[in-house]
């Protein structure tokens, strides 16, 4: 196995990881409700407690985790000006499909279009291989 | 949107992209890692004083996210980082010297140009409580 290919495994485990935290983290706090407002309604610590009762938000943790650790190791083995870019841009592309499958949002023309030029930027940057 | 949520927003972009940067630095300093020869390396790497505070700001990071998830949509959230590919390009290219061919800055232009358009919309579209 070439580098490029262990690097891309990881970035792809990296997006997995990411993307199930995010999705697990965004479920949990559409349950909670706007911090903003619960905060003024009891106060921060009401808000700190409604989070860390959320078995949501644990498992988001885990998968949060496991995310940071490939990250670091993709880190070691190639350019942050390539792991940066293209991690971030194709957990977006990943985030944009589960929002709509998974959390049912209204992921309306505007925001696919935007996933199209964000799948067209990974390309470009995909044409550039990491060391 | 008020100040206090475009404030959160901007954390979002400072924070993940101060992080990435600050953890590839410190992992330049660990040499090559092999995970099948020091399987602990990584737990090692935490010690590193770069590595720490890249992962302190990682977790303002992940706060600032957490509280924005809680007035907007993941789908909306996510565009919030788009000036964090300008950044980490530049970071990359000034401070770590390290070459970015002009496909790489045409990537990122084209990621930030999308996100730009999508911020237009709607911040939430499903109803609390609903996702659950």
């Amino acid at each position: 196995m070439t580098a490029s290919w262990s690097v891309w495994l990881l970035l792809v485990a990296f997006v997995v990881f990411t993307t199930a935290g995010d999705v697990f983290l965004a479920k949990a706090m559409t349950t909670i409700g706007d911090l903003g407002a619960l905060r003024k309604r009891s106060g921060v610590w009401a808000c700190v407690m409604a989070v860390l009762k959320s078995a949501l938000f644990w498992i988001a943790i885990v998968n949060m985790a496991l995310s940071f650790f490939s990250l670091l190791t993709a880190l070691n083995w190639a350019n942050l000006s390539f792991v940066g870019p293209a991690s971030s841009a194709m957990t977006f592309v990943a985030n944009i499909v589960a929002a709509r499958v998974f959390l049912r949002e209204q992921v309306d023309r505007r925001r696919w279009i935007a996933t199209a030029m964000v799948c067209a930027g990974i390309l470009l940057i995909g044409l550039d291989p990491p060391k | 949107m008020t100040l206090p949520k475009y404030l959160i927003l901007a954390a979002i972009v400072i924070c993940s992209t101060l992080g990435d940067f600050l953890l590839k630095v410190g992992m330049n300093q660990m040499g090559d890692v092999s995970l099948v020869q020091d399987p602990l390396v990584l737990v090692r790497a935490l010690m590193n004083p770069w590595v720490a505070v890249g992962t302190l700001v990682l977790i303002g990071f992940f706060v600032a996210f957490t509280i924005a998830l809680s007035w907007a949509d993941l789908s909306y959230v996510m565009p919030s980082t788009a000036l964090g590919y300008v950044l980490t390009t530049i970071l990359s290219s000034l401070a770590l010297h390290e070459h970015v061919s002009m496909y790489r800055w045409a990537g990122v232009v084209l990621i930030s140009l999308a996100v730009g358009f999508v911020t237009q919309g709607k911040a939430r579209t499903v109803d609390e409580g609903a996702a659950a």
